[in-house]
């Protein structure tokens, strides 16, 4: 092509101006082209995570794949989210409080050190503890001895939790403060990953160049551009890496990634932005992927209000009613999420048909409802939402469904960016409905209810309070084994839906998509794509 | 800064000084002062013509967008969405510029964002002007450490560059008005006017009929007020209705970035970026804000160019 | 010239002083906890937040931070990130290169596009060529720059396949070439108006009439005596827009997908991240002041008739 031809022409040409030009403030790394990628490797659209690369301190989705790559827990979960053994032979307990975990022969980290019981205790002793400022150390709360390596207030009593035992070489035991019969699902979270020796002389270079157990070993960090990690030959697992290694590229759009995509430059892409989600199947046929995952996004009314104070759940009914969830996530929002039926997505165990017309769109019977409860106090309600993550469009849809439908005035109330968003949700400063959303930490019904309407659940910002619901709930983690849990739970979702404490809007979907170079891209419960499982053509 | 190097100041052509400015309908053409000389040239140019027209249309439409249609900027329809392309023979219905993703008429989001545009970019001017010119003209006439002081912090603020600024400053409004942007963009914006002001004072101040208005023992606040501000005035006038046409160009940028107005107020600057996902699928949705915004910024361009031109006849 | 250089020197330190705490104030006053939002909506720990705050200094009031951080910033320390826990000098160090490449980029291409422009239509005043620069670059101030960086990648990225849409690899200039063009264009139409205004009214001067009637050759009085003079508003223009092409670089970077200091700086606000915050904008604050200062000294250089004590 001329043009392009020409254009490199006056760009060398500038080349040379600038190299003349002192203050050009050239950078070191020269010569390193990123053209093309490393025989077998396959790359995705994984940005720089927020955090360093330590297992307890990742909880958002970047960092989390490139740690799931890297480390491998007791237990993981399968396509269908059902609890399978991973570095762990077994995780038994007679009583959901004290529980044995057995680990398989042999396994090693990439620096060659066994993995061991010790291993196992001391990352978690080391992740509870307060002083590491671990961001995910509240989930060894369950563990006895918690308080005092991280207490409420003041520095900790200790460096060890009493409940952590080593036994053998392979065995520990764990005790728990109080039965959790559903204990064992948390541990497939990445979080309860071991940590090699090395780890203790240098955390924090270990964060930069993290050394585990996993399928892949890690190769570079090049800062806001790429992590590179290959397939680690010594694996033990099942889950072996059936590529040679992974490129987790840095994109600032996705649109740039997906023009990437389409050139193949890139393997494969999480979510297809916007401005190309109308045509991606069309651009990628049988290589585009759409499936649903276990997230579930609502609007959560605030019951501190004047509003909501106390309020019929029927005007709460009659407003989901009155949301055309079918249209707006059709047409708003181009396929991406799936309406919803119950307030836990299919993914997870213990999801159930609620039987309900709740969650269907009828105008009639919203307007009815809503009568019957006594009406919309004030008669107007906003919709809270951070203007920053894409949500404005689906809550001018919601809003605009309500208004119609039943003459209530509805508007979104939006602030700049999500930490605005959550500092107004924290302090009680909720107008009237907050966005909330929820992605599974571990693939159970508990994990939607329980975290969510709890009375004193952290992240019911809601404030949502009910006696009734808390009794059922405390049935539920009394109960003696998993699937009696998982069925007392079942009822207090059947009573959820009487109090209505939010609005389930719908679950969401992944819609990405892979290149023509790499085959087998298949997703978890989760939405991520599972890379050990990829092929390159 | 050495006073002689203050080349931003746009130096007053050496007109004779006019002491009162001459309302602008005077037909007195005996007195010829600088503003009627000005007006003079003025209803000759074409281009002052037009953008002025333009100017008129979208105060209009600001002011009564009920005249130019019947659609309300928020009504949705979502059978409509996307669905509307333009249908250029509907003129002013609801559905001549087609729909948008939300299915609201989009000629009736263009009639109503007219409104946050103008207030923004006038307010913003007028805020400017006050406190810019106030700046100025103190720096400029007292002198001194008072200078010294005011432009040190004049340096300080047109130092940090214009939108990393507004962005942090608008973010840290949680409730994000037109007033609110207003504020934030004249916050950071007074610099330019006071630069511009201050050199002009400095110049006029050694004019002889400043010092024969001295001698005379005219107080410090008539001279101000009398002599030196209406002769300073015309070159603040000037960069100041240029300055409002990037005012609308940069709350558009800011709500584009999703940092300045949020709905529900109807602004373009937010249908561009609404539209903007929707470049493949539906241009119009993008293109129609984009032009109005570019139309908009042009007829207050032109106009200051034209005022600009009639006040300062060596820059024709 | 030693002393001026001195005093301005002298003088940049009370407006660097009160730069910093205007954008720390401001930072300080954002809405919004950096490090209770890693929690994003799952459940949080008070006690961890608590913890990792004090450890980082967050815990402390206003004045005493703002402390913290000047005497850091004189020891070469511009803090560190919150949550990648990276020191913040390299996260710049990785940004700043970048963009410093693309406004140099945007920089020259807007010099000599737009003196060669205004000087082509200075020399012509009023004609067809004259009238048509005006109207060209009137367009171009009047098109909003996130609308003209679309529309260009949409035309020749898209549509004509001349050049990649987005940048990858920004040490590749060609792929840097749109994205400074756009950025470069409002500040090209500026140039290019200034210089043909200058040279229109020059071309009437004295000096000039003078050098035509020694005979001098034609291109001799364009290059020499007017362009030296006509220069001079165009430099002071030139001078004050550096560090507004950084700044700028905010909407350019994002929409070519530049990973430059725009994209931090964004980024860093919207997660709080003050000290990254404070010091790209506190470099770009001394770009503007040291440009500011060779702008006057250059004056010197086009204006004998300047001379600094």
């Amino acid at each position: 092509m001329r043009g392009a031809k020409s254009a490199k022409w006056v760009a060398g040409a500038i080349v040379v101006a600038l190299a003349a030009t002192a203050c050009g403030g050239g950078s070191e790394d020269g010569g390193n082209k990123t053209a093309g990628q490393p025989d077998g490797y396959v790359s995705i659209d994984v940005g720089e995570p927020q955090k360093p690369l330590v297992p307890a301190d990742t909880n958002e989705s970047l960092g989390a794949y490139v740690i799931k790559a890297l480390f491998t827990g007791p237990v993981s979960y399968d396509a269908e989210g059902n609890l399978e053994m991973a570095n762990a032979e077994s995780v038994e307990t007679e009583d959901s409080k004290t529980w044995t975990i057995k680990l398989k022969q042999g396994w090693k980290f990439h620096d060659g050190t066994p993995v061991t019981a010790k291993t196992y205790v001391d990352a978690w002793n080391w992740y509870a503890n307060i002083k590491n400022n671990q961001q995910n150390s509240f989930w060894f709360a369950d563990i006895a001895g918690y308080e005092d390596v991280h207490p409420e207030s003041g520095d900790p009593k200790g460096d060890t939790m009493s409940g952590l035992k080593v036994v053998d070489e392979t065995t520990f035991t764990v005790e728990l403060t109080n039965p959790v019969p559903y204990w064992e699902y948390k541990l497939g979270y990445s979080t309860f990953a071991p940590l090699p020796e090395a780890f203790y002389k240098d955390p924090k270079g270990f964060g930069q160049k993290p050394v585990g157990n996993g399928p892949y070993k890690f190769e570079k960090w090049d800062h806001k551009k790429l992590i590179q990690v290959a397939a680690w030959d010594e694996y033990q697992g099942d889950n072996k890496a059936k590529n040679k290694g992974i490129l987790f590229k840095n994109y600032t759009t996705v649109e740039a990634a997906y023009q990437d995509l389409l050139s193949g430059n890139l393997d494969m892409i999480r979510q297809v932005g916007p401005k190309d989600l109308p045509k991606y199947k069309q651009d990628l046929g049988d290589r585009a992927v759409d499936a649903p995952y276990a997230a579930i996004q609502g609007i959560t009314p605030v019951f501190y209000s004047k509003q909501w104070k106390d309020i019929d759940p029927k005007v709460l009914q009659g407003l989901s009613m009155a949301i055309d969830r079918e249209t707006i996530t059709k047409t708003v929002l181009n396929g991406t999420r799936t309406p919803a039926k119950s307030f836990t997505p299919p993914q997870v165990n213990g999801n159930q048909d609620l039987d309900t017309d709740v969650f269907t769109y009828n105008p009639e019977k919203a307007k009815q409802l809503i009568k019957e409860g006594g009406g919309v106090p004030d008669n107007k309600i906003f919709i809270q939402f951070n203007a920053d993550g894409g949500h404005k469009e689906w809550v001018t849809a919601v809003c605009e469904s309500i208004r119609n439908a039943t003459g209530v005035d509805c508007v979104g109330d939006a602030k700049p960016d999500f930490q605005t968003d959550l500092e107004a949700r924290d302090n009680d400063q909720v107008k009237s409905f907050y966005r909330g959303g929820w992605v599974a930490d571990y693939p159970l019904n508990v994990n939607f209810l329980r975290e969510l309407y709890w009375s004193k659940a952290e992240a019911n910002n809601g404030r949502f309070s009910d006696e009734e619901i808390d009794k059922l709930f405390q049935q539920g983690d009394n109960a003696a084994t998993l699937e009696e849990s998982i069925k007392a739970y079942q009822e207090a979702e059947k009573v959820v839906l009487e109090k209505m404490p939010s609005i389930p809007l719908w679950y969401y979907r992944i819609n990405g998509g892979h290149s023509e170079n790499v085959d087998n891209v298949n997703v978890d419960f989760h939405g991520d794509f599972v890379l050990d499982e990829v092929t390159v053509k | 800064m050495p006073e002689a190097l203050d080349t931003s100041a746009k130096k007053l052509p050496a007109g004779e000084p006019a002491t009162v400015p001459v309302p602008v309908d005077a037909k007195a053409e005996k007195t010829r002062s600088l503003w009627s000389d000005a007006w003079h040239d003025l209803r000759r140019s074409p281009m002052f013509v037009i953008s002025a027209v333009l100017i008129v249309l979208l105060l209009v439409m600001a002011a009564f967008p009920g005249l130019f249609t019947g659609a309300s900027p928020r009504d949705a329809d979502l059978s409509n969405h996307y669905l509307g392309a333009p249908n250029w023979s509907h003129f002013f219905q609801a559905d001549w510029l087609g729909y948008d993703g939300q299915g609201r008429s989009i000629w009736a989001r263009m009639v109503h964002g007219a409104r946050a545009s103008i207030i923004v970019s006038v307010g913003v001017t007028a805020l400017v002007t006050i406190l810019g010119t106030l700046v100025g003209v103190l720096a400029g006439y007292f002198g001194g450490w008072l200078d010294a002081i005011l432009f040190r912090l004049t340096d300080v603020f047109s130092g940090i560059p214009f939108m990393l600024g507004a962005m942090v400053v608008l973010t840290t409004f949680a409730e994000r008005t037109v007033w609110v942007v207003v504020l934030a963009l004249a916050f950071l914006g007074w610099t330019t006017i006071a630069r511009v002001a201050r050199g002009s004072v400095i110049t006029i101040k050694q004019a002889d009929y400043v010092t024969a208005a001295k001698a005379l023992g005219a107080s410090t606040s008539r001279i101000l007020f009398r002599h030196i501000l209406p002769n300073a005035i015309a070159p603040v006038i000037v960069v100041a209705t240029i300055a409002l046409g990037g005012y609308i160009a940069a709350e558009a940028t800011l709500s584009y970035l999703g940092i300045g107005l949020a709905e529900p107020t109807v602004s373009w600057g937010i249908d561009v970026s609404a539209g903007k996902d929707q470049l493949r699928n539906a241009p119009h949705v993008l293109m129609m804000p984009s032009v109005m915004v570019s139309i908009t910024v042009l007829a207050f361009l032109m106009f200051g160019e034209a005022v600009r031109n009639a006040l300062d006849p060596k820059m024709r | 010239m030693g002393r001026y250089v001195a005093r301005r020197l002298l003088q940049m330190i009370p407006v660097f002083l009160g730069s910093t705490l205007l954008i720390f104030s401001m930072m300080y006053a954002l809405p919004g906890d950096p490090v209770r939002a890693l929690y994003g909506e799952q459940a949080i720990d008070q006690a961890q937040i608590a913890e990792i705050k004090r450890s980082l200094g967050l815990d402390k009031p206003f004045l005493l931070q703002y402390w913290d951080y000047l005497t850091g910033l004189f020891q070469g320390d511009f803090g560190t990130q919150i949550a990648s826990q990276q020191p913040v000098a390299d996260v710049i160090a990785d940004a700043f290169p970048i963009t410093a490449r693309l406004t140099i980029f945007a920089f020259l291409f807007t010099v000599v596009v737009g003196i060669t422009l205004g000087v082509v239509a200075g020399l012509r005043p009023d004609t067809l060529v004259d009238k048509s620069l005006l109207a060209l670059t009137l367009l171009l101030i009047s098109v909003p720059s996130f609308v003209l960086g679309y529309a260009f990648q949409y035309f020749f990225a898209f549509q004509l396949g001349w050049v990649d849409p987005n940048v990858n690899d920004p040490e590749n200039y060609g792929q840097l070439l749109l994205p400074a063009i756009v950025l470069g264009s409002l500040s090209l139409a500026y140039v290019a108006r200034l210089t043909r205004t200058s040279i229109a009214e020059n071309l009437r001067a004295d000096y000039v009439r003078t050098a035509v009637a020694k005979g001098l050759p034609r291109r001799r009085i364009v290059g020499v005596h007017l362009m030296r003079n006509s220069l001079i508003p165009v430099v002071t223009f030139l001078g004050s827009d550096l560090g507004a092409l950084m700044g700028g670089a905010v909407v350019t970077e994002g929409i070519f997908n530049v990973r430059g200091v725009g994209y931090t700086v964004y980024e860093a606000l919207s997660r709080r991240e003050g000290s990254t915050v404070v010091g790209v904008v506190t470099l770009i604050v001394i770009i503007y002041l040291v440009c500011s200062l060779l702008v006057d000294l250059l004056y010197a250089v086009l204006d004998p008739r300047i001379r600094y004590a």
